[in-house]
């Protein structure tokens, strides 16, 4: 599956995380600096809870009318001189970016930061016919260069790194030479790409938001490259997910807001281009041919589901940057490009359970993903959804699992072998306690005292006390 | 005020002393306490793991046992959650909806019950020494119990309370987390021993046996003098040490 990542073994890909100092370290301090920032934005706004309300129903229409703003959007962009190409999977997206560029007998191509042709593994795609791809989003840059090193976080790729790192994957690979100040490595890194810009025979953008009313899509960033990408190149392509779409303008106003106040804790970003077509008659600048590439991907199939608030996912990242899980194991951990809580119910949904059915478990269920999630995506309840998928119509819980949760009903909705049951915890633990702890349990109750100790169940239950008491006479 | 109290089959088993204190609280407050023996589990294990058709016959077994109750109290914020879960398990608008709905208007959390509904802030508690309070996710986030165990805290004579590091963050328990992916499970646990032990307190309390459980085993197992108490047994203190 093209949008996986790293180690097929979900347990190895933990552990490697697990024991990254480095990486940790990174995403620790970048966790922390995100959540302050991101919790400023929303405080200073005033009423964030109404703007995520509004965030909320503005998604939940577009994608309730999915079709129909497609439909407008396509025409709209037909209308400007555009050419749109709705494809179904991956492939089909490839293969007609592929023809776009070998039409043009174009070799370089200078590409803005994706999340979507990521998920559909475009840049190998291109590689394959001989076409030099050049992230120009630093952070992909960065990750580029560094042997395609794949993306941790969906708004900071390199979110895993260090300066020091980074400042080394320079020192290496394009004998940088200055120290890991980020404004020498930022202003080294430019320079390096203007020439690439340059050249470029081909633009390819992803797409925050497209405009269904005018045939408009935004880019959102805060080094300017997409502008550039835009700007430059005869051609360009944006490849857009179908989901990533609003009715007009008031819309993208809204969520825009909410996007970079939730993602980095800014009012704006430096940089949103809106772009409208390719060059028209009386304009200036602007690329002479474009293409809109809508990828479906998996995506139309979560439409009419459970699932379906999943695609209201405005790719801010705000889960992720609150995510305990993550902030431990890491992005690279997740197997997906996808990562955190929303990869975790993404992934299964674009891929399927074989590829990811370890992640909707990888969570406590702390519901901080869904406190922030600007757009009020249910996160952990959507977790909740997959775990009863798994278990109920997929059928691929195990069969201690199933065997263990039958008892359970069986004993807790049968008042009597629930005494039964709570009766015989002393007893049948005693054997493995030792002042009144249980520090190496048997069987399943291994997995806790291996990290943690386990209180020695009472020989007098609350409910003895409470019967021995009232016969007593009562309270006291 | 009748109090049909529910202590949660972790307190049952486990901490005892919980549901004492939090009896005793509760009659000192002014209430009737009684404590329907049929009472079980509130169902969380299996609805969180899945396993909904088993969550739904454990439902209304509890909405069953609860049904005759004015109010019901319960020690753990997560399990009265539950409880309040059980809305969405049954089919909408029918007869067992009805009553998870009715069940869910009467459930409350041990601290939101005497601030909200008794509306008491000062329990006349006094208990020497320095704590720090745990809150638990799901009390507070998806309960929206957040205020109601500080504003106890703060009235009980003595007691000195320091504000724990990233408060917010998991402990790392989450039911069947902690030992289907223990190795991330334990990570998460360790910060936030290490958070508790950066406040210096000699004492950790919270509202969720689980969390406590959690955090508590971790202490002893790492060998840390940190006591650990249930909410209830200090509330329920009158200047012991």
């Amino acid at each position: 599956m093209p949008m996986h990542i790293g180690e097929k073994d979900f347990r190895k890909r933990v552990s490697k995380g697990i024991s990254d100092d480095y990486m940790r370290g990174a995403v620790r301090s970048a966790q922390e600096r995100l959540q302050n920032r991101r919790a400023a934005a929303a405080e200073e706004l005033g009423d964030w809870e109404e703007w995520r309300t509004l965030g909320q129903q503005i998604r939940s229409h577009t994608i309730e009318h999915l079709d129909y703003y497609l439909h407008q959007l396509s025409d709209k962009v037909a209308e400007l001189g555009g050419h749109v190409f709705f494809a179904e999977t991956g492939e089909e997206a490839n293969e007609y970016i592929k023809q776009v560029i070998q039409k043009k007998n174009a070799k370089k191509i200078a590409k803005s930061k994706s999340m979507v042709t990521e998920e559909i593994s475009m840049n190998a795609a291109l590689e394959e016919i001989g076409c030099e791809v050049i992230e120009t989003d630093l952070g992909e840059y960065i990750l580029q260069i560094d042997d395609h090193d794949p993306p941790s976080h969906i708004v900071a790729p390199a979110l895993h790194k260090n300066k020091e790192q980074i400042r080394d994957v320079f020192k290496e690979r394009l004998n940088y030479k200055k120290t890991e100040h980020p404004e020498e490595l930022a202003l080294f890194a430019r320079e390096k790409l203007r020439e690439e810009f340059l050249a470029a025979d081909v633009g390819i953008t992803g797409c925050n938001f497209a405009v269904a009313e005018s045939g408009s899509f935004a880019l959102v960033t805060n080094e300017g490259n997409a502008r550039m990408v835009t700007a430059l190149p005869n051609t360009q392509i944006t490849v857009m997910g179908m989901e990533r779409i609003v009715p007009g303008w008031e819309e993208l106003d809204i969520v825009v807001s909410l996007l970079t106040r939730a993602a980095v804790g800014q009012k704006l970003t430096s940089y949103i281009t809106a772009l409208t077509g390719p060059k028209q008659a009386e304009e200036a600048d602007g690329p002479e041919e474009f293409h809109l590439v809508i990828v479906d991907n998996g995506r139309s199939k979560i439409l009419g589901t459970e699932f379906q608030e999943a695609l209201h996912c405005i790719r801010c990242a705000a889960c992720i940057n609150v995510c305990p899980v993550y902030r431990h194991v890491g992005g690279h951990a997740y197997g997906s490009i996808y990562p955190g809580p929303i990869g975790a119910v993404l992934s299964p949904l674009l891929s399927d359970y074989d590829e990811y059915k370890e992640l909707p478990y990888a969570s406590s269920l702390c519901g901080a993903c869904t406190e922030v999630c600007p757009v009020k995506i249910p996160l952990h309840e959507q977790l909740i959804m997959h775990r009863r998928k798994i278990v109920e119509d997929e059928k691929k819980s195990t069969l201690a699992e199933r065997v263990a949760m039958r008892g359970f009903e069986q004993i807790v909705h049968s008042a009597n072998l629930y005494r039964t049951a709570t009766k015989m915890a002393p007893f049948l633990t005693t054997p493995f306690a030792k002042n009144n702890r249980i520090t190496k349990g048997p069987g399943p109750l291994r997995n806790w005292t291996d990290i943690r100790d386990l209180p020695q169940p009472a020989n007098e239950r609350f409910r003895d006390w409470f019967k021995k008491r009232n016969k007593q006479g009562g309270a006291i | 005020m009748r109090v049909s109290f529910f202590i949660t089959c972790l307190g049952d088993i486990f901490y005892a002393n919980a549901g004492k204190s939090a009896v005793e609280l509760l009659e000192r407050l002014g209430c009737e306490v009684d404590f329907p023996p049929t009472q079980t589990c509130c169902g969380q294990p299996a609805y969180n793991s899945g396993y909904h058709k088993e969550t739904l016959e454990v439902a209304k077994h509890m909405v069953e046992v609860f049904e005759h109750a004015d109010y019901v109290v319960g020690i753990s914020g997560s399990c009265v959650y539950m409880i309040h879960e059980y809305v969405h398990l049954f089919e909408d608008g029918s007869n067992w909806q009805k009553r998870a709905k009715a069940l869910k208007r009467k459930t409350y959390e041990l601290t939101q019950f005497i601030v909200d509904v008794l509306g008491i802030e000062d329990v006349g508690a006094s208990y020497h020494g320095t704590a720090t309070y745990h809150t638990s996710c799901h009390m507070t986030r998806l309960l929206g119990v957040k205020e109601a165990p500080f504003r106890l805290l703060e009235n009980v004579k003595g007691l000195r309370l320091i504000d724990l590091p990233n408060r917010n963050d998991c402990c790392g328990f989450g039911g069947t987390f902690s030992v289907k992916m223990a190795s991330i499970s334990e990570q998460m646990v360790d910060e936030k021993v290490q958070h508790i032990e950066e406040t210096e307190a000699d004492l950790l309390l919270g509202a969720d046996g689980s969390c406590l459980m959690n955090i508590g085993g971790r202490i002893t197992r790492q060998g840390k003098p940190i006591e650990v108490k249930h909410i209830a047994e200090i509330l329920n203190s009158r200047g012991e040490e």
